[in-house]
């Protein structure tokens, strides 16, 4: 073998090639199965966005307001209500009902099943280790990288952006509820043990009411990381405030794009300030 | 301790070893072939907790396991409920062999019959301080209203009937402690596992705790396997003290045979800071060496003082005759008698003022007000009253010098 060898200039391995022809496989052999792995996120999606935009606007403030209050203090309260009056009075109310309802949809899916993975990886070396390969690449490859696929297997539209959605913002849940089961002091899961608890017992009366604010902080990231998403998702067809982002990029209009960026950065303020109190009302805690 | 039948045995240990790593068996056949712990650790990487104890705790008795850090006694608790799975062995509870329960026979046995306080307290900080105590009823599945009737009552053993819907992190160690005991209290167990359960306590806080621990014991004997390093608690509550050593069971032992009679220079290194006088009682160290005088009305002071004159003695020991003491008379106080009309003579003229009897239940520490201020040996009586022999000064302070401390051992410390 010559020194020319290293120098690269042919591909070796075509894995272009293998992957391109497995997609291919995947597609034209299991498309029907992956198109019923859509059905349940349609009928989430469906039924919240259906319910967010059939609710009055100031029905859905108020919502937010009484749960703001709720979790934290008057003045949440008071920044939610002001903060969605804003959005409405940019004339994107529509499109952030869907945001949310894409959010709360790909949130739901996440804690189904990114807890009990967590859970299980918690209670589990070998599984955390197995694990942690998959939430690395689900962290990391970029998302234009799979939106093809995606479109492949369950073609185009808000439903395809969701489960795009779910994927990318699924580890930080599983990671967390993980982590916090692993922070429950061992002595509290030994004397749960002397006391006779089953491993559920144990689950369910220490390690998860201990671990709750941990998984409530995994709760927030993977909220945060699905609103992230949702413009990427409007490339693939997703409606929402992705939209307005993406059709000002397309034609150069910077306010309509502006506009879209600061709805979605409230919306995100909005959420973020909840679900952080939520972790934070607690009971005293060691 | 009582004299009456004898305990039964409560929890009897075989031949129990653990092993902790991935090849327990070749680390037994290794100590089979008589290799230490630090040379089997060296060649395989696996550490010997427990080699071999065997031992018996006897129903009601408060057994100390006591040993320095490192010494295998929390391993050795905890393989009592099974919280580490024995290497090999076997441990009884009322003859039953916990080492081989399934799952469903331990926990029940864990959740009624053997209950455990931990160092740390192991309270969940999430739940109530009256939630807490009805853990092990909650596992049980007990009814919610009766749980918390049983956990208050509980509460009320401690003293902390009022605390019931605090959270533990608003109560101090002492209470978080009692808290624990509740906890293992609330389920009525025969056996009470408490893994240097006062170690985490100031010392004030800590003797408070173990005479609660007494207390508690007054009232409800419970078989108590209490791990401890501090030899002052093992001797203050234990009835019998078990000492370990790199895994092994040394000795085993009231505190006072061990004290006197200890068993190796690790032992024994471990008492010589031991202040004798607290653990050694009056019936330790009587001896019956004195003239003893019954008292008849045939015999008179002069007889007295012929019998104190043969025997070379200065002073003799009046009992009954049910053999229980009434006084001590000496030569001098008997020629006084002797010197008055005959009949106003009678032996209980004699008796010296200030002769008190000490029961031979009281510590040396106790006594030795009464051996300071008299020049006559002290006499000790049993609970009937009955006359046991004498402590004298000299067995005092003989008691004091133990024949396994070289003067120069002695000089340190104290």
């Amino acid at each position: 073998m010559s020194l020319d060898f290293f120098k690269f200039e042919d591909r070796i391995i075509p894995m272009d090639d293998w992957i391109q022809s497995f997609v291919d496989w995947l597609v034209l052999n299991y498309r029907d199965q992956f198109q019923m792995l859509k059905w349940p996120v349609d009928i989430t999606l469906n039924g919240f966005d259906g319910l967010l935009n059939w609710l009055h606007p100031l029905v859905v403030i108020l919502l937010f307001c009484v749960l703001a209050w709720r979790v934290s203090s008057w003045r949440l309260s008071l920044f939610s209500g002001l903060t969605l009056l804003l959005i409405g009075m940019l004339g994107l109310w529509e499109e952030t009902m869907t945001t949310l309802a894409m959010v709360l949809c790909s949130v739901v899916f996440c804690g189904l099943v990114g807890i009990p993975l967590g859970i299980v990886s918690g209670r589990s070396d070998g599984f955390e280790r197995f694990l942690r390969p998959f939430l690395d690449a689900m962290q990391t490859t970029p998302a234009f990288v799979y939106l093809v696929p995606v479109v492949m297997l369950f073609s185009i539209g808000t439903v395809a952006g969701v489960l795009a959605t779910i994927v990318f913002a699924m580890p930080p849940i599983i990671r967390l509820t993980s982590l916090g089961i692993r922070q429950v002091q061992p002595e509290l899961v030994e004397a749960a043990v002397a006391f006779g608890a089953t491993p559920w017992q144990v689950l369910r009366r220490v390690q998860l009411p201990l671990a709750r604010t941990t998984i409530l902080a995994g709760l927030n990231q993977t909220i945060m990381m699905s609103l992230s998403m949702v413009v990427i998702a409007a490339l693939i067809g997703a409606g929402g405030l992705g939209l307005p982002v993406f059709q000002g990029l397309n034609t150069l209009d910077i306010g309509l794009a502006a506009i879209g960026g600061v709805a979605i950065v409230l919306m995100a303020m909005v959420l973020d300030r909840i679900t952080q109190a939520m972790g934070d009302t607690d009971v005293p805690n060691n | 301790m009582s004299d009456h039948t004898e305990p039964q045995d409560k929890i009897v240990v075989q031949d129990l070893y653990k092993i902790f790593g991935n090849q327990p068996k070749k680390a037994l056949a290794l100590l089979g072939q008589g290799e230490e712990k630090d040379a089997i650790f060296e060649k395989t990487g696996m550490t010997v907790g427990v080699q071999g104890a065997s031992f018996t705790v006897k129903e009601g008795e408060i057994f100390v396991v006591m040993g320095l850090s490192g010494s295998g006694k929390s391993t050795l608790v905890r393989m009592l409920n099974r919280l580490i799975e024995a290497t090999s062995g076997r441990v009884l509870l009322d003859g039953e062999d916990v080492t081989t329960m399934d799952d469903d026979a331990l926990r029940r046995m864990r959740r009624s019959k053997m209950s455990m306080v931990f160092q740390s307290f192991a309270l969940m900080p999430h739940l109530t301080v009256v939630e807490n105590v009805a853990l092990g009823l909650e596992f049980e599945g007990i009814a919610k209203e009766e749980r918390i009737n049983r956990s208050l009552e509980a509460l009320e053993q401690v003293g902390l009937s009022a605390w019931g819907e605090s959270y533990p992190s608003e109560l101090s160690g002492g209470m978080q402690q009692r808290v624990g005991l509740a906890r293992s209290l609330a389920v009525n167990p025969d056996v009470l596992l408490m893994d240097e359960a006062f170690s985490a306590l100031d010392p004030l806080i800590r003797t408070e705790m173990q005479d609660e621990l007494l207390r508690l014991q007054e009232e409800h004997k419970r078989t108590v396997v209490f791990i401890s390093h501090d030899l002052d608690e093992a001797m203050r509550i234990g009835d019998r003290i078990a000492i370990m050593e790199g895994g092994r069971v040394i000795q085993v032992g009231t505190p006072e045979e061990i004290l006197q009679n200890p068993e190796n220079e690790y032992v024994r290194a471990f008492f010589r800071g031991v202040d004798p006088t607290q653990i050694l009682t009056a019936g330790d160290i009587v001896r019956n060496t004195q003239v003893t005088l019954i008292r008849h009305p045939a015999h008179g002071p002069r007889a007295a003082l012929s019998r104190l004159v043969n025997q070379d003695r200065d002073y003799g020991y009046v009992l009954d005759a049910r053999k229980r003491f009434v006084g001590v008379v000496s030569t001098d106080s008997l020629k006084e008698v002797i010197d008055l009309p005959k009949d106003e003579r009678d032996i209980t003229d004699a008796f010296l003022e200030g002769a008190e009897s000490v029961n031979a239940s009281e510590s040396m520490q106790e006594i030795l007000p009464l051996i300071t201020a008299n020049p006559w040996p002290v006499p000790v009586v049993n609970d009937e009253s009955r006359y046991l022999g004498v402590v004298s000064r000299n067995m005092f302070l003989k008691s004091l010098q133990r024949p396994d401390i070289s003067p120069s051992d002695a000089t340190d410390g104290r």
